[in-house]
Parts: structure tokens; C-alpha cells; sequence
């Protein structure tokens, strides 16, 4: 068995990533750095890959990198095993437990034939000596930052038992000076690529459910207009351009049509539209501010944030038969609702006194914890497995974008140097 | 032996910062790259040509009022040159002081039944970023509904939100925060 994991008071890990920085990386790439934390972590040997070190990008160091980043491993450095164990046969356990490593990972990297590698990998448990996963990938060396990050999925899933999301990709908006930026970056921001750029704000930008496109909004024209683009082609398309505002995008479960906020009839209210633009629907009517609506993962119901009652306050309207049920109780200022993907229950930013703070609610006990501490902190957007919420954090000066585990204890902060970062949205899992 | 240093690192962001700021004109999509205000002259086309903006609707400039001489929106002397309503925190009441001014600019509409305008309403920077679309639209619907009252048509106007996204005053006290809670009056053809 994997001995139960070290407790860390305060963990202060940098992640510092062991690549040489491509050419083409935009201004507002992200650095992530873990700035407290703790928790319970797992000790993990991840020996270098057996003829790695012939290519430009460290297979064990990105999957090192991304393990630590999460807050659950601790790295335990492999220095000084000599011969390094390449295949599951060749680990003499001893070596590892002797060194507190509770799991060890050993693999390698073999050129083909056609150009291509073949990169294999073992994760074994030291303590009860035995190999937990074992794969083999051929891939071209192009590929190399994806493998890893599909092989540190692996481990964590096998180590934690959720969903790794360390192949996944996030969305944000950056500022600087005058220009804003719609990127979308791997998980651990690397390979940020501009897909929008506007001389206007952006804002809201939302994945939908395959991860093809991206809905966002945009006051290039003046007015807020709701955009869809293709991550494939560029290709963008007007979703909703109706008099008035139109704003607050959020994709239905089966990627089939949206849920807006328009103010074409008077008033910010919600409405249902196809992913296409067409067959728009009003949702509901009400004298008050209806908007910021998100769809629980069945599909069934709508969080939504309405001043109906006075002040604004998160909401539930059930699609089958219409009904609403108020959600938030607590303070006078809750907002920005998004559920968790096992819709057991929602993230949302209250305010408190003068601050803005993200907090998680449970549907079943109606209980409510505030996750972060900032001043200003808003925009959460949660991982696809449910593990860490990234959101936006300023504090009057130039935005950061930051993540906090859905149990308060892992810490991150996400820098662009530069430049101004807001609006975070976290894609789904890849197929 | 595998993680540089910190400032190695930093100093490596910054190199790739470097080049990229060169290379960055052939690497981002541009899809609008529009200079917000220029467009004074006369041409008939309203929208800067540029990849991505097809399917804008609304806010066709019409040519007129070129010059400020005898144009009562451009007087400074004349209300009608006030464009500004100021609101108060989380609130979309209007204010007594900004009555002439809403009454004023009804008038004119009720009087030159060609003419335009878009309230655009704004929120300060504190709070969620679509609630604050929503705050702002309100602000800008209630002007429109008493300008609606001294006699301007409905099809006169269009009431629009930009949040907090475009503060006119971008400090963060509230001096700036009063600012910047505030719509805005703009004819069409400005």
C-alpha cells in the first residue's frame, strides 16, 4: 500500500519548468507557482526516462512538474541510483523506500525506425512492490509535451483516484495596453496561442463541451455581441447580435445550444439559442436582472444570478417545469455561479465587507466555504475533474489569474509577464 | 538536475518575451483590429473594413452634423452638449440634478425625429463582470425610459452595457469609482 501521505504545513514549491522557451510563446504566457499549500502529498520517485536526454524536451521533467504543481506529490529526487532503472524489472524497491518514495516511475524513450519514439513507462508502488500502470506510446517527438502530460494523467489518477487535467487546456483574456487577447494555453500554460485579438474588451470566453470551440464576448463593435469561434480554423461566427446587450454565454451539456443574457426585449434576461444563432427562446420573465446562467451537467437545471430579491443572489431554475428555488442566503452580494462537474454542487464569488472572495456551496447540505483570500477575486471557473478552481485575482493593480483546490488547501498563482490577465475558463477533459 | 533556477527561468521568459514581441505581428489571428474612434470622415461605410466584423446590425452612421457651429449638441453653452448621468453604488436611480439633462436630450428627440442615440451604461470595476453588463444595462434603461416619458420614441434609441470593461476613470478609490458609474449619451453619427 501507498503509506498515507506527509502532512506540509506550508508547502512552498516553485514550479519551475525544465524547457528551453519556445520562440513563438506570446507575451502572456503563464508561469504557475504553487505559493502555499499543503494537505497531504505523496512521495514520488520519477526517474529520468532512459535515452531522454537525446531530445529537446525532458519527458520526466514536464510530468514532474505537472505532479508537483498540483499540491498532492512531493518529489522525491532520484540523484545518485546507479544503474538508473529503465524497465519495471530493473527497480530494486529498497533503493526507493529508503529514500521515503512511497511510488516510482522509470521508463524510456527509444527512437523508430520512421522517426518516431516509442516512449514506455512503469508506475510501481515501492511499498507494496508492485507496478500500478505500464504503457507504451510511438509518437513523433512533436508530440513529447502531450505524451507527458498524459502519462502524469495516468499517475495521478492512479495515485489520488480522479481525473488528471494535466492534458487539458485553459482559455484567458489578457490586456496589454491598449490590446486584448483571447489565449488558449495548456494546463500549465505553456504553448499560449492568441486566437482573438481586439483594440476592445473580451470577456466571458466559455469552452463548449468538445473542447472545438470557444463562445466569448466582445465590444468591438460598441456593444456586447456574442462571438463563436472554431479553435480548428479561426472561423468565428456572430452567435447572438440582437438590439441592446447581449452577453453571458454559457453552453448547454450536449454542446447543442447556449444560454444567454440578452436585453433585446427590456431588461437583462435569459434566453436558450442554438449554437448556430437561430431558434432563440426566452427562458424566463422577470423585472429583475436575470443573468450569468450555467448549466448543471445533466443538463436538467440553470444556476443564475438575479437581483429579484432585492439583492443579487444565485439562483436554481429547473427546465422541466419552470421553477425557481434561491440557492444563496448568506450576505448581500453572490454572484458568478458555476456547478461542480459531479453537480453535487457550485462555486460562485461572494462579496464580504469590502472583499470579493470565491466560496463552494454543497447542493445536499447547503453548507458554504470561502475558498480564497484576495481582495478582489472573481471569474472561478472549475477543473473538469473537479479537483481546482481557477479564477481571476486583483487587487486594483494588474490581474493575475490563481487556482485553489475545492478543499482550500492547494494554492497556486498564474503570471503573465506583462500583461494584464483575466477571465480564465477551464476546457473539458480530451476525448 | 532537472529545474534550471528560478531566475534562470525568468530570465529565459524574458528572452522569449523578447522575441516573441518581434514575431508577434505574424503569429496572432487577428480578427478586428479597429481604431475605436477615427471615423470622422464623411464616407458612407460605417465599419472600418477588417476581417470579422460581418453581421453588426444597428448604429449605422448617418452622415450629418459635420461641423460644431449652429449644432446645439456640440455648443457647450447648450445641456444638449452634457452627456453624462451619474448613478451611486449598486444603484440605477437617477438623480434629481440629472433631470434637465434626460429632458433636454428627450426634446430633442421628440423635435428631430431623424436623430439617434445610444445610452451606453457603465459600473465600476467592483463586482462580477457580466452582473456589472447587467447593472449597466439597467442604468441605461431607466434614462431611456424617462427620456421615453418627455417624449422620445422608442425607435430612437438603443440602450447598451459595457460593464465595468471601459472605466473613464481608471483609479480604484472612489473618486474614480463615482466616475466611472455613469451612463453615457452618444448620437448616432458621433
Amino acid at each position: 500500500m501507498i503509506r498515507p501521505p506527509r502532512f506540509f504545513a506550508t508547502l512552498v514549491w516553485v514550479a519551475a519548468l525544465a524547457l528551453a522557451l519556445a520562440s513563438t510563446a506570446p507575451r502572456a504566457q503563464l508561469t504557475i507557482e504553487i505559493i502555499g499549500g499543503g494537505g497531504t502529498t505523496v512521495p514520488i520517485a520519477i526517474v529520468p526516462f532512459a535515452g531522454e536526454a537525446n531530445y529537446p524536451y525532458p519527458l520526466t521533467g514536464i510530468i514532474g512538474a505537472d505532479l508537483a504543481r498540483s499540491g498532492l506529490f512531493k518529489l522525491i529526487d532520484p540523484a545518485g541510483v546507479n544503474p538508473r532503472p529503465a524497465r519495471a524489472e530493473d527497480v530494486r524497491f529498497g533503493e526507493w523506500t529508503a529514500r521515503g518514495a512511497d511510488a516510482v516511475v522509470v521508463g524510456s524513450v527509444t527512437p523508430q525506425s520512421d522517426g518516431r519514439v516509442e516512449v514506455r513507462f512503469f508506475l510501481l508502488d515501492a511499498v507494496k512492490q508492485t507496478q500500478l500502470a505500464g504503457f507504451s506510446y510511438v509518437v513523433a517527438p512533436s508530440q513529447f509535451r502531450p505524451t507527458a502530460h498524459k502519462i502524469a494523467d495516468i499517475i495521478y489518477e492512479k495515485l489520488t483516484g480522479d481525473a488528471g487535467v494535466f492534458s487539458t487546456r485553459i482559455a484567458y483574456i489578457a490586456k496589454q495596453g491598449p490590446r486584448y487577447e483571447l489565449l488558449v494555453a495548456e494546463a500549465d500554460g505553456y504553448n499560449a496561442q492568441v486566437i482573438v485579438t481586439s483594440n476592445e474588451p473580451l470577456l466571458s470566453p466559455v469552452w463548449s463541451p468538445d473542447g472545438m470551440r470557444i463562445a466569448y464576448v466582445s465590444l468591438e463593435n460598441k456593444k456586447p455581441i456574442i462571438y463563436v469561434q472554431s479553435l480548428a480554423t479561426g472561423q468565428r461566427q456572430v452567435l447572438a447580435n440582437f438590439r441592446g446587450s447581449n452577453s453571458a454565454p454559457a453552453w448547454a451539456p450536449d454542446g447543442s445550444r447556449l444560454a444567454v443574457t440578452l436585453s433585446r426585449d427590456g431588461g437583462s434576461q435569459l434566453y436558450l439559442i442554438n449554437a448556430d444563432g437561430s431558434g432563440v427562446q426566452r427562458l424566463m420573465s422577470s423585472a429583475a436582472i436575470d443573468t450569468e446562467a450555467n448549466f448543471a451537467p445533466d443538463g436538467k437545471s440553470i444556476l443564475f444570478t438575479s437581483d429579484r430579491g432585492g439583492s443579487p443572489q444565485i439562483y436554481r431554475l429547473t427546465l422541466g417545469n419552470g421553477a425557481v428555488e434561491r440557492m444563496t442566503f448568506e450576505g448581500s452580494y453572490n454572484v458568478s455561479p458555476r456547478h461542480l462537474p459531479d453537480g453535487k454542487g457550485f462555486v460562485f464569488v461572494r462579496r464580504d465587507g469590502g472583499r470579493f472572495n470565491v466560496a463552494i456551496e454543497d447542493f445536499a447540505t447547503r453548507q458554504v466555504q470561502v475558498l480564497t483570500q484576495g481582495t478582489i477575486d472573481e471569474s472561478p471557473s472549475v477543473a473538469p475533474n473537479g479537483k481546482l478552481i481557477l479564477y481571476a485575482s486583483g487587487n486594483g493593480g494588474r490581474g493575475i489569474l490563481a487556482a485553489v483546490s475545492s478543499d482550500g488547501r492547494v494554492k497556486q498563482r498564474l503570471t503573465a509577464a506583462a500583461s494584464d490577465v483575466r477571465e480564465p475558463a477551464w476546457g473539458p477533459l480530451p476525448k | 538536475m532537472h529545474q534550471p533556477s528560478h531566475r534562470n527561468f525568468r530570465f529565459m521568459l524574458w528572452a522569449g518575451f523578447a522575441i516573441a514581441a518581434l514575431l508577434a505581428g505574424c503569429q496572432t489571428t487577428q480578427t478586428s483590429d479597429k481604431a475605436p474612434v477615427e471615423e470622422r470622415t464623411p464616407s458612407t461605410g460605417a465599419t472600418t473594413p477588417g476581417a470579422g466584423t460581418a453581421g453588426t446590425t444597428g448604429s449605422a452612421v448617418t452622415g450629418s452634423a459635420t461641423g460644431t457651429q449652429g449644432n446645439p449638441l456640440r455648443d457647450p453653452r447648450n445641456v444638449l452638449s452634457k452627456r453624462s448621468v451619474y448613478f451611486d453604488y449598486d444603484s440605477y436611480a437617477v438623480k434629481d440634478e440629472f433631470k434637465p439633462l434626460i429632458e433636454a436630450h428627450a426634446k430633442y428627440l421628440q423635435t428631430t425625429r431623424t436623430a439617434r442615440m445610444t445610452i451606453q451604461g457603465n459600473a465600476d470595476e467592483r463586482g462580477s463582470r457580466e452582473y456589472n453588463i447587467a447593472l449597466g444595462q439597467r442604468r441605461a434603461e431607466t434614462v431611456k425610459r424617462m427620456m421615453l416619458l418627455y417624449g422620445a420614441t422608442d425607435t430612437q434609441i438603443e440602450t447598451v452595457s459595457f460593464g465595468k470593461e471601459k472605466p473613464k476613470n481608471p483609479g480604484h478609490d472612489e473618486g474614480a469609482w463615482a466616475e466611472n458609474r455613469r451612463d453615457d449619451v452618444v448620437y448616432a453619427g458621433e
